[in-house]
């Protein structure tokens, strides 16, 4: 019979080796999935993985890794920072709508006007509204105890429809033709958060991904609240032992991650989505829990497991295209990931041995 | 006030009932999950995923009741794969419950691409001689379909159960105290495992609910947060099966009299009205969630016999 036995740590190696190990089972159960669909399993996944990064077009696709990844990579620094203390931020896809309508609006209130003021504007705008939509749970959790998860997520949908209500009223486009959505930022050069290096994808939100993955990792590792963080998460007893004072961490981590959120909104559309449309957002805030989980919730990690999904996007897009897989697959896929992940830890925290069965 | 008398207050009454079943059914389900000491906010993918294989099964077989049947399986089995991964694999219940939602949202609009468009066959409708012919009563209780009855019946057996019979009474134990339940010789993990099991059949049931009757057709995404509104109800019920009927009701309503108000053109826009709904969810939240007292005392907390 096989027995769990409380392992005293977690195991530094299994850390790293379960997400490999999780990218690895996902593969071999998309394909399984994807021979199910009727599609060729061995060229499913090498559409996906291989041909987006060295396929016959890859010179298209390689930016697009930057494009999707820099979002996603955003988002999860900031719920990393949550989900480490405790702290449960599920309603980032509502941040990174308001952040990126209040930058988005910032932006629209100018037209047409030039300056270069314009831009960093917006990049305040942005993170402040999406810091505003994350304080929300955080000041309700500490006024009346509310729960972060359920407010978080609430926000997320009153969010869609406030951006419904934008593209189709206030912001929406007087030289539109009727057609919803807002003017378009490509056309509104003070606005436009433009390639920075023609061909690499490279964009003001991919410099500020790299930024936020620095940042978060000199936190982590030398700063106090860094510590806090971690601690309060780890052995909340300890914590409130050692002087933690938890309403400023709740409020610090979900107004951080808020405003992450906020700023990958804002970046995406003045960016690659160029206007507020009803459905610009593709579910970041929500694919950025995955990535924030795959990546250990570690800087680093969370780069690489950003790359990793945006990789899935890209080549789902690809496989949707030639080989007529459909999009909801490759979602499944994503949040199949996320299981395989949860069901291997349990080597991390715990060590299988083989034992006789009890006698009673 | 002209837009407030073209509501028929009847009407409203009778669609009260119908639209508050779905999160009726899955709140019914979470709160049994909750009171054995599991935290599953997997509702949300439970729910679609039991929408659409009741919507296949209903529309494949043309009876709505093997739907039904197919759906409450199919929840079951997405909430088998949530106790695998709690239970056994003793994985965080709050990780394994996101991951529960965005794998059953993936899975329901893959399973759902050949459904949409297409309608249901029609669920029978109570229809008694004398009652169902009463001017108001009639309309309001005695002429929706059986689901509604059975959600209502539901409601009081898990009442009953958990306040009178012996298996409530263990179950409860677990919930409150898994090592004190455990060293009494209680099977925790088993208890537990069944105790998710039903939820995801509740919650099955309940997103068919909405695909079968209530919308009547598929669409992606189509439970729209029901599921999670189903999690902060089992909250404003403070764990009673009895106040999670009082509070789908409750919800039941805000979301009928804000789509009679949307159709009765209101100046306000549409899409504030759909607000609505969400935001009252938040302001319950915030009356109700001063007294954490009464929240099972292990709730999300993980379960290892070795230690």
């Amino acid at each position: 019979m096989l027995k769990l036995e409380k392992r005293p740590q977690p195991s530094r190696l299994w850390t790293w080796v379960t997400p490999i190990l999780a990218v690895v089972i996902t593969m071999l159960a998309g394909g399984a999935l994807f021979a199910a669909l009727g599609q060729d399993p061995v060229e499913a996944i090498s559409t996906i993985f291989w041909q987006p990064l060295f396929g016959e077009f890859a010179f298209y696709y390689r930016p697009q890794l930057l494009i999707k990844g820099a979002p996603l990579v955003l988002i999860a620094i900031g719920l990393s920072l949550g989900f480490r203390a405790g702290i449960w931020n599920i309603g980032a896809e509502g941040q990174y709508i308001v952040g990126a309508l209040a930058g988005a609006g910032v932006g629209l209130a100018f037209y047409p006007t030039e300056s270069w003021v314009i831009f960093p504007l917006m990049v305040l705008a942005g993170a402040i509204g999406g810091w505003v939509w994350g304080t929300i749970p955080a000041l309700l959790k500490l006024k009346f105890g509310t729960n972060e998860i359920l407010v978080s997520l609430m926000l997320v949908y009153v969010a869609e429809q406030l951006l419904a209500a934008m593209a189709l009223g206030l912001m929406k486009n007087p030289e539109g033709r009727g057609f919803p959505g807002s003017r378009n930022f490509r056309q509104y050069e003070s606005a436009h958060n433009a390639e920075l290096i023609t061909g690499t994808g490279m964009h003001w939100g991919v410099v500020a991904a790299m930024i936020a993955v620095i940042l978060a990792y000199v936190l982590l590792s030398r700063h106090i609240l860094g510590y806090h963080i971690r601690l309060a998460g780890q052995a909340p007893k300890a914590a409130r032992f050692a002087g933690v004072r938890s309403a400023r961490l709740i409020l610090f981590c979900l107004g951080t991650s808020g405003a992450l959120a906020g700023l990958a909104g804002m970046f995406e559309v003045s960016g690659p989505a160029g206007q507020v449309s009803i459905d610009f957002n593709v579910g970041y805030g929500f694919t950025a829990i995955i990535v924030a989980f795959l990546g250990r919730l570690h800087p680093l990690g969370i780069l690489l497991a950003g790359t990793l999904l945006a990789l899935t996007y890209i080549g789902g897009e690809l496989a949707q295209s030639n080989m007529g897989l459909p999009a909801a697959a490759i979602q499944l896929f994503q949040g199949m990931l996320l299981f395989f992940l949860l069901a291997v830890d349990v080597l991390t925290n715990f060590r299988v041995r083989l034992s006789r069965p009890e006698v009673a | 006030m002209m837009i407030l008398s073209s509501i028929d207050p009847v009407l409203l009454l009778a669609s009260l009932m119908v639209a508050s079943t779905p999160i009726l059914l899955a709140a019914l389900g979470e709160l049994v999950v909750e009171r054995a000491g599991v935290l599953n906010l997997g509702v949300e993918g439970m729910m679609i995923t039991g929408a659409i294989c009741g919507f296949a099964m209903a529309v494949n077989t043309g009876s709505p009741l093997v739907g039904f049947i197919a759906a409450a399986a199919g929840g079951a089995v997405l909430a088998l794969l949530f106790a695998l991964l709690t239970q056994f694999a003793l994985a965080n219940q709050v990780a394994s419950g996101l991951a529960l939602t965005l794998f059953g949202l993936g899975l329901s609009s893959l399973l759902g691409q050949g459904y949409v468009g297409i309608k249901p066959p029609p669920t029978a409708r109570l229809d008694l001689p004398i009652l169902s012919d009463l001017p108001l009563v009639g309309r309001v209780l005695f002429s929706h379909d059986l689901m509604v009855y059975f959600a209502l019946a539901l409601v009081a057996l898990v009442w009953a159960l958990l306040k009178y019979t012996r298996a409530g009474l263990i179950l409860r134990a677990v919930g409150e105290n898994h090592e004190a339940a455990h060293a009494l010789g209680y099977k925790v993990v088993r208890i537990r495992i069944l105790a998710i099991l039903f939820g995801g059949a509740c919650a099955g049931l309940g997103g068919a609910y909405l695909s079968l009757v209530r919308v009547p057709q598929w669409t992606e995404g189509m439970t729209s947060g029901a599921g999670w509104i189903a999690l902060a109800l089992v909250v404003f019920a403070s764990w009673k099966a009895g106040r999670v009927l009082l509070g789908a009701w409750l919800f039941g309503g805000v979301s009928v009299l804000q789509l009679n108000l949307q159709a009765a053109g209101l100046a306000i826009p549409v899409e504030y009205l759909s607000m609505s709904p969400y935001l009252i969810t938040i302001l319950v939240l915030v009356i109700m969630s001063a007294d954490k007292s009464r929240a099972p005392a292990s709730l999300g907390r993980i379960f290892h016999a070795s230690q």
